[in-house]
């Protein structure tokens, strides 16, 4: 409350442009004004008067005008068309996929930015740092979407070498798995192959005792390791399972024959051949330096098996995920405005916390609750009145989302990113030009936000009973 | 309620800090010990996740531009020689950003000491003055928090072109007047109410009229409420880039739609781009660390808007 934070200055508040009669009225007599506190009708009209000229012409009006003008199409007041453009809403393309993306923020953004500022508020109390940590998340919060709109443009440039959340993706998903070693390369067109899934299959299967030549092409020279052998003339003995090499079918100057290894030809190190028969991987062998491999016996076994070059031999290099393109990017600007939300959810869920008593918390204890049970059944029931204002606030918000969407997807795409406030703007100024539509779209953001109008309203008069 | 807006950002020294006094059992102090450890280090790294877009902005804003096309910003780590003033050199020399920031300036000057001017006498008279339907007008204010400027855009720009405010700075502050109100008249109203009804009645007995109560009373004890109103006001249209975007023209556009007209032609222009998103939002967070209580209490009471 206001305790005595700041203490009356006699005399020394009033600004400049007290306006007319401060200073008049200072040097009448005490008499001169009979009433208490919050008497006369018509200076609080007066008091009221700047607030509600504006509130009226530049609120009030305009809820009505785009009421209204929603029921007009494009071509201004002679074209009534009634419900038109609410019908449009749910046929045209652009103005549906902005409600089915407002749908998904208005679905996703509150839960789990909650959920988030719930888990960090509980954690911070048992931390030194409590206050920085606030700070540091909590400080998006008075950055313009604008500038968090580029900031996370920059995060999810596509090329990993400058986007730092490719990048990382890159970086990790290259930590756990070796990059192929022979990307783009395939076996030569008449070998005797079919594709499958990214690798290839022999049509023919090899028997026991029997031998096999892989001939790979599509591949240049430099790609070669510089380990590599010259393949060997013929498989080497495949005793009861089964031999092959795999090589580079190619000589400079077109000097060899295809399928065949002729000399100087190089093998290729480190493919990895599967056996395979019924469906069923039965064996696998890693070539040589020389491109030669072996399989066991134990593989063919049960009869002539097919083989296979797995698709990691070939896959070119993975260059991370394409977060702004057409499938990615409301994940990726729902991931920016956690971002920037986040911390006030947690503020406000920690003064919440805050102000659950002590007692209630060490009764469960005592009770033997453990720390799972006393944040499910005492903590998130107590903050529950919290947890509603964040989430009603964040629904609001979320509705209302522009600014970020529109930098984000700004020149990508912008069509599948779209959003109702977004559309609203677009078919209204950004070169649409229907403001029926326009206005439709306003009264149905309208629309949106009156259950939380009531909720606020109710709130409010529950407060001050 | 509101009125009593408490500091959220108090660190909670939990009973766990402060072990030095209590005895408790060693394996339950190991416990204690490597728990509080691992969150620690989870926070600690959630924070430094949380930093890294905006630090990534602030080093690309700084590195040459021809080491940036192929290569990410985390480079300067290895080679710190990259760095350099020269993009915020060029910025500041550049007319339209220089413009585009002063614009910035009056545009959100003028809308926050207004905001506070009117809606500080609204707050007055809905806290203090009976008059008939105050119940009812307050709660349509409050109803008003709410309402999303787009169902406004279209019919206020008809407004402005009749009245030839579009394109001005005049026509913006309005607007950001329109719709800072309810807020400003929620906020206040909520905290004025809260001053004890001892002190209005003892500056009425000494001859003290309305107006001078507002001024010398109202207004000084209700200072804490009119900071968080005044920075939350000016953040808000600080970081405004959609109503600008509609009302202003090329003269009196914000640095909000400078860069957005820049961003349009995106990867060849990130040296004008980086520097001037961090010049637009280094005054918000200075804004935000010289007065974090004031702006915490604000968003506090006006969750919901």
């Amino acid at each position: 409350m206001a305790d005595a934070a700041v203490p009356a200055r006699e005399g020394g508040g009033a600004p400049g442009d007290a306006g007319p009669g401060t200073d008049a009225s200072d040097s009448k007599a005490a008499g001169d004004q009979p009433r208490g506190p919050g008497a006369g009708a018509l200076l609080g009209w007066l008091f009221l008067l700047p607030a509600l000229v504006v509130l009226a012409v530049l609120v009030a009006y305009p809820i009505v005008w785009s009421l209204v003008r929603s029921l007009y199409g494009a071509d201004g007041w002679s074209d009534f068309t009634g419900l038109h453009n609410y019908k449009e809403l749910f046929t045209d393309d652009d103005t549906f996929t902005a409600l089915k993306n407002n749908l998904i923020w208005v679905l996703v953004v509150p839960a789990v930015v909650t959920a988030l500022g719930l888990v960090f508020a509980v954690l911070t109390e048992r931390v030194r740092f409590a206050t920085a940590f606030k700070l540091i998340l909590f400080m998006p919060m008075a950055v313009s979407m604008l500038a968090a709109g580029i900031i996370f443009r920059l995060v999810y440039d596509h090329d990993p070498d400058k986007g730092v959340a490719n990048a990382v993706v890159v970086g990790v998903h290259d930590a756990f798995s070796e990059g192929a070693p022979y990307p783009g390369a395939r076996p030569r067109g008449n070998a005797g192959f079919d594709a499958a899934g990214g690798g290839f299959v022999t049509k023919a299967a090899t028997p026991a005792g029997g031998t096999a030549l892989l001939p790979l092409v599509a591949l240049t020279a430099d790609k070669v390791p510089s380990d590599a052998q010259p393949a060997p003339l013929a498989p080497p003995a495949p005793g009861a399972g089964v031999s092959g090499v795999v090589w580079l079918d190619f000589s400079p100057g077109n000097a060899g024959t295809p399928g065949q290894v002729d000399r100087g030809e190089k093998g290729l190190p480190g493919v990895k051949i599967e056996a395979v028969r019924g469906g069923h991987t039965v064996g696998s062998a890693t070539t040589r330096a020389d491109g030669s491999f072996t399989l066991p016996a134990s593989a063919t076994k049960g009869g002539p098996v097919q083989l296979r070059l797995a698709e990691s031999n070939f896959a070119t290099s993975f260059g991370g995920y394409d977060w702004l393109g057409p499938s990615l990017i409301t994940p990726a600007i729902i991931g920016a405005y956690v971002w920037m939300w986040a911390g006030f959810a947690m503020v406000l869920i920690a003064a919440g916390l805050a102000a659950i008593p002590r007692d209630a918390l060490e009764a469960a204890r005592v009770d033997g609750a453990t720390e799972w049970q006393v944040f499910r059944r005492v903590t998130v029931p107590l903050l529950a009145p919290v947890l509603a204002v964040v989430m009603v606030t964040l629904v609001i918000n979320v509705l209302k989302v522009f600014d970020l969407v529109y930098i984000v997807s700004l020149g990508s795409s912008q069509k599948e990113a779209n959003v109702l406030a977004l559309q609203m703007y677009l078919a209204s100024f950004g070169g649409g030009n229907n403001q029926g539509l326009g206005s439709a779209i306003g009264i149905v953001l309208f629309l949106l936000v009156l259950p939380a109008m009531l909720f606020n309203i109710r709130r409010f008069r529950r407060e001050n009973r | 309620m509101s009125a009593t807006v408490t500091a959220p950002t108090e660190p909670t020294d939990g009973p766990e800090v402060s072990d030095g006094g209590i005895k408790r059992g060693l394996a339950s102090r190991i416990v204690a010990r490597t728990g509080g450890g691992l969150v620690s280090v989870g926070l600690v790294l959630v924070a430094l996740f949380w930093l890294m877009p905006t630090f990534g902005l602030l080093v690309s804003s700084l590195r040459d531009p021809k080491e940036m096309d192929g290569s990410g910003w985390w480079k300067v780590f290895s080679s710190p020689g990259q760095l350099t003033w020269d993009n915020y050199d060029s910025l500041l020399s550049n007319d339209d950003m220089m413009r585009a920031f002063f614009n910035t300036i009056w545009i959100t000057v003028p809308s926050t000491v207004l905001v506070i001017l009117i809606g500080s006498f609204a707050a007055y008279a809905f806290a203090w003055l009976e008059f008939p339907g105050r119940d009812w007008l307050f709660l349509v204010v409050v109803g008003l928090l709410v309402v999303p400027v787009q169902v406004a855009l279209i019919p206020i720009a008809k407004l402005y072109g009749d009245t030839h405010l579009f394109g001005t700075i005049t026509g913006v502050v309005l607007f950001h007047v329109a719709f800072g109100l309810p807020f400003a008249v929620f906020l206040l109203r909520n905290y004025f109410a809260g001053i004890p009804r001892d002190l209005l009645e003892a500056a009425r007995m000494d001859g003290g009229t309305d107006l001078t109560i507002f001024f010398r009373v109202v207004l000084p004890l209700g200072l804490p409420a009119i900071a968080s109103l005044a920075i939350f006001q000016f953040l808000w249209v600080w970081n405004d880039m959609l109503v600008a975007l509609i009302y202003a023209d090329t003269d009196s556009a914000p640095l909000t739609v400078a860069l957005q007209s820049q961003s349009r032609a995106f990867g060849s222009n990130i040296e004008v781009l980086a520097p001037g998103a961090f010049l637009s939002l280094i005054v918000p967070l200075m804004v935000f660390f010289a007065f974090q209580r004031y702006f915490v209490q604000g968003v506090m009471a006006g969750a919901v808007k």
